[in-house]
């Protein structure tokens, strides 16, 4: 199986490429290429793997010359941050940055040799987070590749600096693959490094000063989780002499104190990456940069590196102070982000709100530990890539072609860009409406969160979800409502023809998804749970199959006909009802002078009674307070 | 399904849009009786929808026909999960979407009186979904399934175990079935200052199949609210009936007795009464369990 090194390394090969491609036209070419190619890697991966009988495979235990490499990417790593932080007179965040890698490099130089199961591990969770990588991501690079063309025509004050741009990509996309494959706790924390960098890199890629402000915010933040997950391996390494994630998982289980010590900090570490509160700032923060890189960043990959190894410490979790804290924060950004959602007109902040909300869904099932929550969890993680991912480019596509990206100018945009306004009423009803499986999910989420007795969570899901429907379903009312201006069908060339392609495979994708949720639940989520918890547990009853392939066939079938039906009726069609004060078309009344005015309709922001950002820094200051208290019980061990 | 939930779901299909009328009735002319008037007779309802199916129909577009088709079917079968005795939970999460449509159906016009109106009704469905929920939580915790036929078949009467739950249920029907002081978006009478909020547009036959939803709407509601006290003895079913009519009648008196309130008072009466009765409530479930 050379696969796994290809689909680490290929990414990582292409991204010096595409930095010596000068001519932008061909490298959009060698883009399509190489993400076509990655997909095909990861589509033959899950393949190979299935033929070979789907079981666990281990590879790579010895890999000296590996290690040599990593660790000195590690260092040089470690250099270009410092040398950036000190620029930017940013010079504490260095040391972040110098304190975690001296203290891996030291041990590796000096300790013994640790025991290791083998470096590469490839099972169920695994493949589907390379699925995810592999498919998300990929087409998202291949979105970008049009995009960024667009974004560059109409923002000239922006330095052109595209084949950097897309080197940081694909990057990204190697050490994400490099992330989820490994078994060896020393690589995952160096591919962790390079995500956190790379990201930085992505968010500061304007160079305006708001920018790269957010890079830096972005950075601690995530350097800090990368100092816990370091110390957190360290100390595992040092007590037991091992550093693979399963043996530290299974010791945890055991109830070994060094390995629950490091559960907890690698969890912190997780909720850092994930955004959870209270580091949710840096995903706002993170929206200045170009809409690939906040696609790639929130849905295919980043922040799923959080949730990914949340999952794979589920089954240490169950039941302990670090799965209750790690519920707790979950469950409460779940609640608190949907809250601060509503009270945003962007387009793309709504995007991140939502996705710092429901992360914390996933976390707070990945805290439960329970099966139910767990597979709950993993649903909602598809579901969330694919229409995160397709809610983005749309947002991105709909702001390059009509100039703004505010949910009130998209008032009426199924009339006015057919396309984008259909693919963003799909992305958003995939995130909360019957029959896809978000709802399912939570419905499972909150029938594992009542067996645990976890009042906190049952509040936080029942209100949180409350709060959910709002901000969407007010936007989606905004996009069939009938325009009240021209209503006129705008340009829909300037959407590029690779945007078109990304779109209509991810719309694909969403349904394909829904409709076959039955299928993979008992074909890869039950085996991949089998895996991580050894036994089976049967999750989704067969009353609730029949009901979700009854509400599926309902939704799906009836608005057409309904609509046929609709249109043949023998209707009048009359002037809105505005008091007699019409003026013969719907775009106005007569007010009180007399004269003429325009009408203008606005949806519900609550801007009085909600203030995000000083309930952002309420929340974050409750979530960190938990979390320092907590965190001190457990590394105490008096929790432990 | 057995040959039983299939009967039920017949019956449901065909009788619940006439139970949901003959409750309207009701309540018109008790209503009538309240304020002095002799009101009309008990089956105007049904006579109102038979004018209206009859009538020309005008309408500002074509899509809210299509919608309110959509949030028919999706009650219909929202009341058919409830009444085969199937799973409660998913029930209500296909209930609220079930409103998200009614929603829909309301804002596609862009009629400014309708989209301040669905606003509104947005903002309602936000402030009774908790509630909701948790009601079919309380019953899950009581007999350890969400199937509707398993609580119904237990011995224990949920009532007795779940007031606080029952409370918030009762509170949020008001808003469900449009009564004051919470009908803010609209109202089933003639004394709202947005017209006739989201049904300012709907007009003949599109308000008769939005009024026809409604009705089935109150079955389902009527149906939960039963639930509290059926058990697995037969005259268990009496005493929900009357439980139900007891329910109905508070709704009737709140509603004329009291003023409509700002949407923010609703939320934040409906959220907090909630968190505490229903939450205190599910605390002490899950600590006696």
């Amino acid at each position: 199986m050379a696969i796994p090194v290809f689909l680490i390394l290929f990414p990582l090969l292409c991204a010096p490429v595409m930095y010596l491609i000068t001519n932008n036209r061909l490298r959009a070419y060698v883009t399509y290429g190489a993400a076509a190619v990655i997909m095909a890697a990861t589509i033959a991966l899950t393949v190979f793997w299935v033929r070979n009988g789907a079981v666990p495979v281990q590879l790579y235990k010895e890999t000296a010359l590996a290690d040599h490499i990593i660790l000195i990417a590690e260092i040089l790593l470690m250099v270009l941050v410092t040398a950036l932080c000190f620029r930017h007179k940013k010079y504490w965040i260095s040391l972040l940055s110098i304190v975690p890698t001296l203290m891996i490099a030291r041990q590796e130089l000096t300790g013994t040799k640790p025991m290791t199961l083998c470096h590469i591990y490839i099972d169920h969770l695994a493949v589907l987070m390379c699925l995810i990588i592999g498919i998300v991501g990929s087409l998202i690079v291949i979105y970008a590749a049009g995009y960024m063309y667009g974004y560059h025509q109409h923002r000239k004050d922006i330095r052109d600096n595209r084949r950097y741009f897309f080197m940081l990509l694909f990057i990204f996309l190697g050490a994400m693959f490099g992330f989820v494959l490994s078994e060896s706790l020393l690589w995952i924390d160096f591919f962790w490094e390079v995500t956190s960098v790379c990201s930085f890199l992505l968010i500061g890629y304007t160079k305006e000063p708001e920018a790269i402000n957010n890079s830096f915010r972005a950075l601690w933040m995530n350097l800090l989780g990368g100092v816990a997950l370091a110390a957190g391996i360290i100390y595992f390494e040092t007590s037991v002499n091992c550093v693979s994630l399963h043996k530290l998982i299974e010791y945890a289980q055991l109830g070994v104190l060094p390995a629950v010590i490091a559960v907890a900090l690698v969890a912190f570490a997780a909720l850092t990456k994930a955004a959870q509160l209270p580091f949710s700032t840096w995903l706002m923060g993170a929206m200045v940069a170009p809409t690939p890189s906040s696609a790639l960043l929130h849905s295919a990959t980043m922040v799923k590196a959080g949730i990914y190894i949340l999952f794979r410490l589920a089954p240490a979790m169950g039941n302990t102070a670090t799965g209750n804290v790690v519920v707790f924060i979950g469950g409460f950004t779940f609640f608190a982000a949907s809250i601060m959602a509503i009270s945003q007109s962007d387009g793309k902040k709504v995007l991140a709100f939502s996705t710092i909300s429901n992360l914390g869904l996933m976390t707070a099932c990945a805290g439960v530990g329970a099966h139910e929550t767990v597979w709950a969890g993993i649903f909602l993680m598809m579901f969330h890539s694919v229409s995160k991912s397709l809610l983005f480019q749309d947002v991105g596509a709909t702001e390059n072609a009509t100039g703004s990206r505010d949910i009130e100018d998209m008032h009426g945009l199924l009339y006015r860009l057919p396309m984008l306004g259909f693919y963003m009423f799909i992305g958003i009803a995939a995130m909360f409406l019957a029959p896809f499986g978000m709802l399912i999910s939570k419905w499972s989420a909150l029938k594992a969160a009542v067996d645990r007795s976890n009042i906190l969570l049952v509040l936080f899901i029942t209100y949180g979800s409350a709060t959910t429907s709002f901000y969407w379903t007010k936007w989606m009312g905004k996009i069939i409502s009938r325009s009240h201006e021209t209503g006129e069908r705008m340009d829909e060339t300037v959407t590029g023809k690779s945007e078109k392609l990304s779109l209509t495979l991810h719309a694909g994708m969403m349904i394909a998804l829904c409709v076959l949720m039955p299928w993979l639940s008992t074909h890869f989520v039950d085996p991949l749970l089998v895996e991580m918890f050894g036994k089976f547990v049967n999750v989704l009853p067969g009353t609730i199959l029949v009901m979700m392939v009854l509400i599926m066939c309902l939704v799906f079938a009836i608005p057409v006909p309904a609509y046929l039906y609709a249109k043949k009726q023998q209707t009048n069609y009359k002037l809105n009802y505005m008091s007699g004060i019409n003026t013969g078309n719907n775009n106005a009344f007569v007010d009180s002078f007399g004269e003429e005015k325009k009408l203008w309709l606005s949806n519900y922001y609550f801007d009085r009674l909600i203030k995000p950002d000083k309930m952002m820094a309420c929340c974050q200051l409750i979530t960190a307070a938990v979390l320092i208290v907590m965190l001190s019980f457990i590394l105490g061990g008096v929790l432990a | 399904m057995s040959i039983k939930a299939v009967i039920m779901v017949i019956s449901y299909i065909i009788l619940a849009p006439f139970a949901g009328g003959l409750m309207e009735g009701i309540d018109r002319k008790i209503s009538a009786r309240m304020q002095g008037r002799i009101g009309p007779p008990v089956l105007q309802p049904f006579y109102d929808v038979r004018k209206l199916m009859n009538k020309q129909v005008v309408a500002i577009g074509v899509l809210q026909l299509a919608l309110l088709l959509c949030y028919l079917t999706l009650m219909i079968f929202t009341g058919a999960i409830f009444f085969a005795g199937s799973d409660l939970l998913m029930c209500l999460f296909v209930l609220s979407t079930a409103s998200t449509f009614m929603y829909f159906a309301s804002v596609v016009t862009s009629s400014p009186y309708n989209t301040i109106a669905s606003s509104r009704e947005l903002i309602q469905i936000m402030t009774y979904e908790p509630a909701v929920l948790l009601a079919g939580v309380g019953f899950y915790l009581v007999d350890g399934t969400f199937s509707v036929a398993g609580i119904a078949a237990s011995d224990t009467v949920m009532l007795t175990r779940t007031p606080g739950l029952f409370a918030s249920f009762v509170l949020i029907l008001l808003i469900k079935m449009r009564k004051s002081p919470f009908d803010v978006s609209t109202s089933h009478h003639a004394h709202q200052e947005l017209v006739m909020g989201v049904k300012t547009e709907m007009g003949a036959q599109n308000l008769a199949i939005f009024t026809i939803t409604e009705w089935y709407e109150t079955t389902i509601l009527m149906g939960i609210v039963g639930l509290f006290v059926v058990t697995s003895n037969p005259l268990s079913y009496v005493g929900a009936v009357l439980l139900c009519a007891a329910v109905y009648f508070f709704l009737i008196i709140a509603d004329n007795a009291c003023a409509r309130v700002k949407w923010t008072q609703m939320l934040q009466v409906t959220w907090l009464f909630t968190l505490f009765a229903s939450g205190v409530n599910l605390l002490i479930l899950m600590l006696i369990r």
